[in-house]
């Protein structure tokens, strides 16, 4: 067990000028289970291809507890990896697919047995040893590729997005196995995926890269109510949170008839920075129906959609009112998102002013998109 | 062929699922009782040739000189006469040239797969400075005929004083195969899939490693196939065996034994038959013993999507 330490690693792909990962300084916690996630491309999986020693580290350093890893080759460094397709062995059984790494380190058998028949205990396997892959089912097969990272006792897991070829609802269950799996057998662990929900709900600690370009690592908690920008903001939560371009008039943001009360510190901030524009975002289940006749606060919205879901109703409308066509234009999401009753939903075509709850709106500088904290 | 498996999908339908795949379809009109008819005629009449030599091959010398083997029928005469002949007798003595023959082939197919499994694991998987260019140029020698480095490779053998000696035909035989042998190695090798090369890495493999358990295995049908091919290939020379071995001498093979007793003895049919037949049922031997490795779906179950 050991920590895994990223030191201004960079790596830049040949032939191609953007890094694919850009100066990541990254420190995953002994035991710790820290997701990297962002949309296709930001170089997550590049960075845990670096940690594997699949990917070559153009500057920086990668430290495995206190062991410089850099130019280890992957063989050497103790780690185990579950990947994307399993990459099972397919002329092998599940017993030799487990055992593997064993029997190339000289493990004794009788040891050799010993672990894989544990894992295969652990994981539900023991029926399948005998097997090959190619009689397996897909969330078998999932496990098999568990399983051959569990019998090796590694310093560190490295997942690439192990569930995303299982069915929806294989997928919510086998979350939470690897998940308690983790925390019972306490290794490190470095997980990848492109699903948000994923990464709240496993991770200890959730590290959203976008370009390369590492945005923030926090819990998932601290991620949903403290984004640290814009990105991380639209990133993370489902629905989407609502993230618009205001102006700011009168102490107030203002983006045509939608209004959205702003506090002091926030428009003096704003105003050191020079601007008169600011980035608001607010959560689905931050908007609350107002009252029309409220002094014009408030977002009116035209209800396109209502996607009832027992517990929660979704409303997806668009702005309404005579600046509607500049509104969207300023909003960074497709549609404005409200969480309501489900059983005061208002109908197709409704109209509707929102009022987004007190302290409940995310400021963003709307120069660079860093958060601007009220 | 009963040995290839089948794969999942030319299952479908057969359990009790009610799928047509294009494939399905193909089948069941190949299968139709009109198509099996023109099969089993071409059939008949691509082998009857062959047949006909194999009945002559038995016949006693006097009957194959006097009328053709469909008299067989007729007269029904077999001896073995023909067989102990070719191969044991004092004009003829066939069986040193099958020994010769098993012990020209062999290692030119042992040698140049060997050396083209390792050459195309690092073509395929190692990184090295000028890898793609040297690839490119290993299967460029591809276009040089082999016509043309017969004679400067002769000089080459008789200089170093080989001639006379198996080598120059396990050389030659060797050389020629090697280009095509690590091209068509290779392409089977950037097969596998990378995460497999990945996953043995991160276990623990190194090249050698990766090469032994995961390699070897998973390429054994591209092996088998390439050593069928090189092995009819040598089995059945005749221009390489002339140049280096000629006809008569202690390393000549079996064809150009062969090609002797027709040059010679051109009114010998009954040594003709019988050491075709002899010629012929090696290499099906082999072709019979390597077909088992010709399975398809060997990949199945290792990586999804």
């Amino acid at each position: 067990m050991a920590t895994v330490t990223y030191d201004k690693a960079t790596r830049i792909y040949p032939g191609q000028d953007a890094p694919a990962v850009d100066n990541l300084d990254l420190t995953v916690e002994d035991g710790e289970f820290l997701v990297l996630v962002g949309p296709s491309g930001c170089g997550k999986s590049t960075s845990l291809r670096m940690l594997a020693g699949l990917e070559e580290v153009d500057t920086g350093a990668i430290r495995i507890g206190d062991r410089d890893v850099t130019h280890i080759p992957p063989k050497d460094r103790d780690i185990a990896m579950v990947f994307q397709n399993y990459a099972l062995y397919p002329h092998m059984t599940v017993a030799a697919n487990m055992g593997f790494a064993l029997k190339i380190a000289g493990t004794p058998k009788a040891e050799i047995q010993r672990r894989v028949m544990e894992a295969a205990k652990l994981l539900d396997l023991v029926e399948y040893l005998d097997r090959k892959p190619k009689a397996l089912s897909g969330g078998q097969r999932q496990r098999v590729a568990m399983g051959r990272a569990i019998v090796r006792e590694p310093q560190v897991f490295l997942m690439d997005e192990p569930l995303s070829n299982l069915d929806a609802k294989l997928r919510v269950s086998t979350r939470t196995q690897i998940a308690s799996l983790q925390r019972r057998l306490g290794i490190t662990t470095v997980y990848v995926t492109h699903d948000q929900i994923e990464a709240m709900t496993m991770g200890d600690r959730v590290c959203v890269l976008k370009d390369g370009v590492l945005q923030q690592v926090n819990t998932p908690l601290a991620l949903y109510d403290k984004p640290a920008n814009v990105f991380v903001a639209g990133f993370i939560g489902s629905p989407a949170m609502n993230i618009a371009t205001f102006d700011i008039v009168d102490g107030k943001a203002q983006l045509g008839e939608a209004s959205v009360p702003v506090p002091t510190s926030v428009l003096s901030a704003v105003s050191a920075e020079d601007s008169s524009t600011l980035t608001i975002g607010f959560r689905p289940e931050s908007l609350v129906p107002a009252s029309s006749d409220n002094g014009g606060g408030g977002i009116p919205v035209t209800v396109d959609l209502v996607e009832e879901l027992g517990a929660d109703a979704y409303v997806y409308g668009h702005p309404t009112g005579p600046a509607a066509a500049e509104q969207v234009e300023r909003m960074r999401s497709e549609a404005v998102i409200a969480r309501v009753e489900p059983r005061m939903a208002p109908n197709k075509g409704d109209k509707v002013v929102f009022a987004v709850r007190e302290g409940e709106s995310h400021f963003f500088s709307a120069k660079t998109g860093e958060r601007i904290e009220p | 062929m009963s040995a290839v498996q089948s794969t999942p999908e030319t299952r479908e339908g057969w359990d009790g699922t009610e799928t047509v795949s294009p494939s399905a379809r193909a089948r069941k009109r190949l299968s139709s009782p009109g198509a099996s008819t023109a099969a089993i005629i071409i059939a008949v009449l691509w082998t009857l040739p062959t047949f006909g030599l194999f009945l002559s091959s038995f016949r006693p010398e006097e009957e194959i000189k006097n009328n053709g083997w469909w008299n067989w029928f007729t007269d029904p005469q077999l001896t073995l006469e023909n067989y102990r002949e070719v191969l044991f007798g004092s004009r003829t003595e066939l069986s040193t040239y099958v020994i010769n023959s098993v012990a020209i082939t062999v290692p030119s197919v042992v040698i140049p797969v060997s050396l083209a499994l390792l050459a195309a694991y690092a073509f395929a998987w190692m990184k090295f400075p000028f890898r793609d260019t040297l690839f490119v140029a290993v299967f460029a020698l591809q276009i040089v005929p082999i016509q043309i480095a017969l004679v400067p490779l002769l000089q080459i053998f008789v200089d170093v004083g080989l001639n006379g000696t198996f080598w120059p035909l396990w050389i030659a035989h060797s050389t020629f195969a090697l280009p095509l042998a690590v091209y068509l190695l290779h392409n089977f090798m950037r097969d596998i899939p990378v995460e497999l090369i990945e996953a043995a890495r991160v276990d623990g493999a190194g090249h050698v490693k990766i090469f032994g358990t995961i390699m070897l295995p998973l390429i054994m049908p591209a092996i088998a196939a390439f050593c069928v091919f090189q092995f009819l290939w040598v089995w059945n020379d005749l221009l390489v065996a002339l140049t280096f071995a000629g006809s008569t001498s202690d390393v000549a093979p079996l064809t150009a034994r062969i090609a002797e007793l027709v040059g010679t003895r051109g009114t010998e049919w009954h040594l003709l038959s019988a050491g075709a037949f002899v010629a012929m049922i090696i290499p099906v031997l082999v072709f019979l013993t390597l077909q088992r490795f010709f399975v398809r779906g060997l990949l199945a179950g290792s990586v999804k999507g």
